[in-house]
């Protein structure tokens, strides 16, 4: 068994850990830096879960050993928001009830930011076929492919702003609140 | 699903990842690429090599580049396209020159797994792992590439069919060498039409087809399954059938051919297709993929 | 029911219309801060890993733990032998006493034999999770394979191998609803008599999260702590204390965030119990963390029944009979309640109509396979499916269309209270407003009048669902406790795992005591800190969760009235109550010219505390409600599935889906709509993709997400919902529950759906999962 030292900067801070040859990125994050966002839902690269922006693009961190990250820098899902403001994508899976238990949700809003990030205008088709790397039980991506419509909306109206109301979504409910 | 144990060694060019194979070659070293069919493997037991060379790092490898030998940087004059080893799906997606010069190979990208491992896959990784329902080695083969590879005995050049035992025989690369390029003759047409399994994302069955057409006529067809048997294969039926035939008129009578070749008994079953589903799907996959290769060429 | 709220989600209109936070919970999870059991981080814990049986059906002839226990960072290798000589039983619960046949329940490691693949044999601890995989690779165990049945059917057959000597014939228990000879009679005339053969498919719940505990135990209070991941905290408190020996107050079990349950989490699996074991035997901490095969190996699966049903109609149309045989595959034990739900599944029989005489007799049969218990809907799934399909079947057969015959079948709203032949007493409905919202919104006629063919090739069916739905057993426990400064805790016996508890229960609250949900915490999930209570599963908590805290809250609200009026010098039926004040009702005759005119809810709060409370009442501003419905509330609806069929490739495509549920009053409209949409994606799933198969050793062929097809956002089409409401007598609230609804309806929706379209070929029933191969299949063996 080898160990080594390796350097990861992680939601913009450098660290540096040793990790056996075997570790994978998702339990160096979650177990040795805390960073327990990223989820485990399969370990075998099927569910999403575990997605992490590696620099700069979205991967399934259970199915990259830490130590072929040395060097890298990694977002995980705790990097998102800016200081107490969600970031609009997290902002929109919120209002549109896009999420129910919140096992899938950091994995779903990292897909999201990537996907947006390359077409910033997708059709809901396009989403779900962007989704398809991510499992959610609970919703049964209804609601997640409205946040992420309305988050493209939101991105493209300016950082953090609200959607505009052209908007088209697909329920029109209240939020709760309302009656 | 926790890999075993193994010592790992980041290569910093290929030079130090050929030494450090030589070096481990009583150790059963694996190349690590971009681990996607490798981590699996080793979390289900399916491996269990004692060194990793991770030739991740390798800049060298990374790269689509046109009549040029992606490694020495040398024009050598073929109008292939040359594909780095490690180059990513993600990059080939991006890449507008083999859209146009080899689209089947764009076609097939667009459809395979999903967007997080699209980002972390190479095409070298995925030639060489062969999987059976993976998508590119029916592209490589219906694209006609050949696979550059260097090892202890130098370079030397495999031709797709041989490279992925597309006739059911061991795969040519030898043990320590590493594949640096996948090159493609330039082709205006191709197309890729893929059954994905539910479950997987694998290919339940997947069709690639190149033709070359003529003046309305079709004089060489190139059309190659991937997820029925355990390799990828050539549907020489459907070619012949293709090859001589006015392009409006072949499609269907040859797409039925597909299946005539491979016997059911032999295909891929699961819970999901049965071996003779496969085969069925077949004709109609041929189909599909014949159609998207000459919408790409009008 | 519900008024205008204050607080946080009133957002609404602020900076153009962003629409606020749908959750409390949701930011927590949202920035990763929500903590899940195998979140938690505790540098001492340990890790446990599972040696788990290759074989579904052999004898243990050894266990060679040596090799492991000498590895490096490996605490402790164990096997049954170890745990029988502990002072723990060791045997998970078992309701064995309701079945007909005397037979040993699972064992949390394996005695002697193992009757199902991934049979926990021996348990490993190391310091670390990997270390502990490497242990249990280690461990060699010797088998001696013995013959195993994975069929139901077959395991009654003559000759068949058998799992117990206790049940000779595999069968568990065999139980009877209905009357039989009524229904006898209802069949005398052969010609009106519709009949059909099917498969509920099994299936495995697929929560994202995969089960785990973190165990620690003081030896100095003989006290274990376990959190885990649980959707019913004092549930797994009571099996825990049955396993490990212990009474109940010996254990405080915690569930932390949970990431989904779907009944799964409510069962009692070796993991948790072997986490607690261990943890004492060493003095640590430990961990457990299934993977993701494990939890598919270990089960609980659900559903898998075979059925062979008959409908009789009498000219008219009208329904006369339903008769009913089930074969229900249990596994290789009776989990808890699992091998006895079965006997109550055909509850539901009845749907939504008039059916004069039901009988269903069921058949628990154990096989090698693993353990079968309740997955979302628990046994309505499968009742529904089996009428359903065949009122679909008997209305093709006379000749009208599947429509017109349910309806002229339908239960009348002046029917209820409505008392069905299998003992299911409907409380309230009006079944022909569903159904006829539902085709409106489906556009039905329009459907049917286009026809079969498109010029795509394709061949489109257009399935209708009817269903029922039992909601809200059980009691539950409430407790809102006002604290000093007015602020409040609520909490109760249920937990939420995506449910939202936390927004419904602090809005219910907040609606009664009329102040700002900000001044309101929601507290589930502690079974030290919660008075006993349930937990969540089968559409409950708002029903029977939401009940008892709304009760509490009500007894709290009026003794806070008590104490306004003491300070206001008036009765307490003068004292107004509003925006979180009260002051003296209009009118009434005010105390002398010294007291206040208003007094707030704070300021009642602190004179609850406050020293020498009034005469003639009790200090504090707390109240605990345990509470238990008058009845079941029965949900229902209408769903119906539109798809398109490649007839070359049985590529099935759905084109649209239209859900109208009716679950009496919406409280948090969002959150129901959400429920719905995750049953209809995992009904739907049953429908067309998911099946856990054994080969015929007893082999889990569908052991991971590569080979098990859980659906996928492209996978499913764009739910739409619609609604009516008619509440439920039986709770305050007029709620019924919703969390089961999809599941319930969309397997036949989408079967009928699929039938129709083909049913032009004779194509009478393909069974699910409606995969590409089968549908191909159908058409194929139909030509
Ligand atoms: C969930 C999931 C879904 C997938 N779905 C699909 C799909 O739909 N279609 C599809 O085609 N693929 C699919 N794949 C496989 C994926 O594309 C892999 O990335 C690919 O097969 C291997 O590429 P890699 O770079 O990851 O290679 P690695 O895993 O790093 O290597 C694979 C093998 O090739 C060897 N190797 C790699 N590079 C070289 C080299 N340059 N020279 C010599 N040997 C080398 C390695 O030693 C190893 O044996 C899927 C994978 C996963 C995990
Ligand atoms: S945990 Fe990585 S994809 Fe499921
Ligand atoms: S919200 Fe539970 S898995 Fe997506």
């Amino acid at each position: 068994m080898t160990t080594h030292d390796i350097e990861l900067t992680v939601n913009e801070t450098e660290v540096e850990l040793t990790v056996d040859s075997r570790t994978l990125l998702v339990h160096a994050l979650r177990e040795d830096l805390d960073y327990t966002g990223p989820k485990v839902g399969c370990e075998s690269s099927k569910c999403g879960a575990c997605t992490v922006e590696l620099d700069g693009d979205a991967v399934k961190s259970c199915t990259v050993l830490a130590v072929q990250a040395d060097g890298a820098s990694v977002r995980t899902v705790e990097g998102f928001a800016d200081g107490d403001d969600l970031h609009p994508i997290q902002q929109q899976f919120s209002a549109e009830h896009g999420l129910q238990c919140g096992y899938c949700t950091p994995g779903m809003v990292t897909t999201t930011k990537h996907l947006l990030e390359s077409n910033p205008d997708p059709t809901r088709e396009e989403i779900r076929t962007a989704l398809k790397g991510n499992i959610c039980r609970c919703t049964g991506y209804q609601n997640v492919v409205n946040a992420v419509e309305s988050a493209a909306a939101a991105l493209a109206a300016g950082e953090g702003e609200s959607a505009p109301d052209d908007v088209e979504l697909q329920t029109d409910y209240p939020t709760p609140g309302e009656d | 699903m926790f890999p075993p144990h193994f010592d790992y060694h980041r290569a910093s060019s290929i030079d130090d990842a050929l030494d450090v194979l030589e070096r481990h070659r009583d150790d059963d070293p694996r190349i690590l690429a971009g681990g996607h069919s490798l981590l699996p493997d080793l979390k289900n037991g399916r491996a269990s090599p004692d060194v990793l060379v991770d030739i991740g790092e390798i800049d060298g490898l990374r790269g689509i580049e046109s009549g040029v030998d992606v490694e020495s940087d040398t024009d050598h004059g073929t109008g292939q396209t040359a594909i780095g080893a490690l180059t990513t799906y993600a990059d080939v997606l991006e890449s507008d020159h083999l859209e146009r010069h080899a689209p089947v190979l764009t076609d097939a990208t667009r459809v395979l797994a999903d967007l997080q491992i699209r980002n972390r896959g190479t095409v070298g990784g995925n030639l060489t792992a062969a999987e059976p329902g993976a998508d590119l080695p029916a592209a490589a083969l219906a694209a006609d590439a050949t696979i550059h590879v260097r090892g202890p005995d130098g370079e030397r050049t495999i031709d797709a069919g041989e490279f992925l035992g597309a006739d059911g025989s061991e795969s040519a690369l030898g043990e320590r060498e590493l594949v640096t390029e996948i090159r493609v003759p330039p082709s205006p047409t191709g197309g890729y039409a893929k059954k994905t399994h539910p479950a997987s994302g694998y290919a339940m069955v997947g069709v690639a087809a190149v033709l070359e057409i003529d003046t309305e006529t079709i004089a060489d067809a190139r059309v190659a399954a991937t997820g029925v048997l355990e390799h990828a294969v050539r549907l020489t039926a459907v070619e012949d059938a293709l090859v001589g035939e006015r392009v409006d008129e072949a499609i269907e009578t040859a797409a039925e051919r597909a299946g005539e070749t491979i016997d059911p008994a032999d295909a891929r079953s699961d819970d999901h297709a049965s071996g003779e589903f496969r085969v069925h799907l077949l004709s109609t996959y041929a189909a599909q993929a014949l159609e998207r290769a000459m919408e790409v060429d009008a | 029911m519900t008024g205008p709220r204050k607080g946080e989600n009133e957002s609404e209109d602020e900076a153009g219309g962003i629409a606020g936070p749908a959750r409390r919970e949701d930011e927590a999870l949202l920035t990763g801060r929500a903590e899940y059991t195998d979140d938690l981080r505790d540098p001492d814990a340990a890790h446990l890993a599972f040696v788990r049986s290759e074989y579904g059906h052999a004898e243990i002839e050894g266990i060679d733990a040596t090799a492991a226990a000498e590895l490096e960072g490996v605490l402790g290798v164990y096997t049954w032998d170890d745990v029988a000589a502990s002072e723990s039983p060791g045997v998970l619960p078992s309701s064995t006493g309701s079945l007909d046949c005397e037979v040993p329940a699972h064992p949390v490691l394996a005695r002697d034999r193992v009757r199902y693949q991934g049979q926990p044999i021996a348990a490993v601890v190391a310091e670390n999770r990997y270390r502990a995989r490497d242990a249990v690779d280690a461990v060699a165990v010797d088998y001696d394979p013995l013959e195993a049945v994975v069929d139901s059917v077959e395991a009654t057959a003559e000759g068949a191998p058998t799992l117990f000597d206790g049940a000779p014939d595999n069968v568990a228990a065999t139980t009877d609803q209905g009357d039989r000879e009524a229904t006898e009679d209802a069949f005398d005339d052969p010609e009106n008599v519709v009949d059909i053969e099917l498969e509920n498919n099994r299936l495995i719940s697929s929560a994202l999260e995969p089960r785990a505990a973190l165990a620690e135990y003081d030896a100095a209070e003989d006290r274990f702590t376990v959190t885990m991941t649980s959707q019913s905290p004092h549930g797994h408190r009571q099996k825990l204390a049955h396993t490990l020996g212990l009474s109940e107050r010996q254990i405080r079990v915690i569930s932390p965030s949970v990431g989904g349950g779907f009944g799964h989490k409510g069962h009692h699996h070796p993991g948790e119990a072997m986490a607690a074991w261990c943890a004492r035997d060493l003095e640590r901490p430990v961990k457990w963390t299934a993977t993701r095969s494990e939890n598919y190996l270990e089960g609980a699966h659900g559903r898998d029944h075979r059925t062979t049903a008959e409908l009789a109609i009498d000219d008219d149309g009208a329904i006369r009979g339903l008769r009913v045989e089930t074969h229900a595959n249990v596994g290789g034990y009776g989990l808890d309640g699992g091998a006895s739900m079965p006997g109550w599944y055909g509850g539901l029989l009845s749907s939504q109509y008039r059916i004069p005489a039901i009988h269903c007799e069921t058949h628990a049969v154990f096989t090698n396979t693993a353990p079968v218990h309740s997955y979302r809907g628990a046994g309505r799934p499968e009742a529904i499916y089996v009428t359903e399909r065949l009122v679909d079947v008997a209305a093709r057969e006379l000749g009208i269309d599947p429509v017109e015959f349910r309806r002229r079948n339908l239960i009348e709203p002046d029917q209820f209270p409505y008392e069905t032949p299998v003992g299911a007493s409907y409380d309230s409905g009006d079944y022909e407003r569903g159904l006829e919202e539902a085709l409106e919104l489906a556009d039905y006629d329009d459907l049917r009048a286009r026809g079969r063919d498109r010029d795509d090739g394709r061949l489109r069916g257009v399935g209708v669902a009817c269903y029922t739905e039992s909601t809200g057993g059980g009691f539950e426990s409430g407790v809102v406790r006002v604290h000093r400064d007015g602020g409040v805790t609520v909490s109760a016996g249920t937990h939420s795992h995506g449910q939202g508890h936390e927004t419904t229960y602090a809005n219910l609250v907040a609606d009664v005591l009329e102040i700002p949900t900000d001044d309101i915490d929601v507290m589930e999930g502690d079974s030290d800190s919660i008075p006993t209570g349930t937990g969540t599963f089968g559409s409950r908590s708002t029903i029977v969760g939401g009940s008892a805290i709304v009760e509490s809250a009500e007894a709290v609200l009026a003794k806070a009235r008590r104490f306004a009026a003491d300070r206001l010098e008036v009765e307490p039926d003068a004292v107004a109550y509003g925006d979180g004040e009260f002051s003296v009702r209009d009118g009434a005759e005010s105390g002398s010219g010294s007291s206040a005119d208003t007094v707030s809810f704070a300021d009642v709060a602190g004179m609850a505390y406050g020293w020498g409370v009034p005469e003639d009442m009790d200090p504090g501003l707390e109240e605990t409600t345990f509470y238990e419905p008058d009845g079941t509330a029965y949900t229902f609806g209408t769903h119906v599935a539109v798809v398109a069929i490649d007839p070359e490739t049985g590529e099935l495509e759905l084109e649209r889906y239209v859900a109208v549920d009716d679950c009496g009053e919406r409280l948090e409209p969002t959150i129901v709509e959400g429920q719905v949409h995750g049953g209809v994606a995992q009904g739907i799933g049953q429908a067309v993709s998911e099946r856990a198969s054994y080969d015929g050793d007893g082999t889990l062929l569908t052991n991971s997400l590569d080979s098990y097809a859980v659906p996928r956002a492209s996978h499913l089409p764009e739910i739409e919902t619609g609604q009516t409401v008619t509440p439920s007598p039986r709770n305050p609230l007029g709620v019924k529950g919703i969390g089961e609804a999809g599941t319930i309806a969309a397997p036949p929706a989408v079967v009928n759906a699929v039938v129709d379209a083909l049913a032009h070929l004779g194509v009478r029933h393909v069974d699910m999962p409606l995969t590409d191969e089968a549908i191909w299949r159908a058409i194929r063996d139909s030509k």
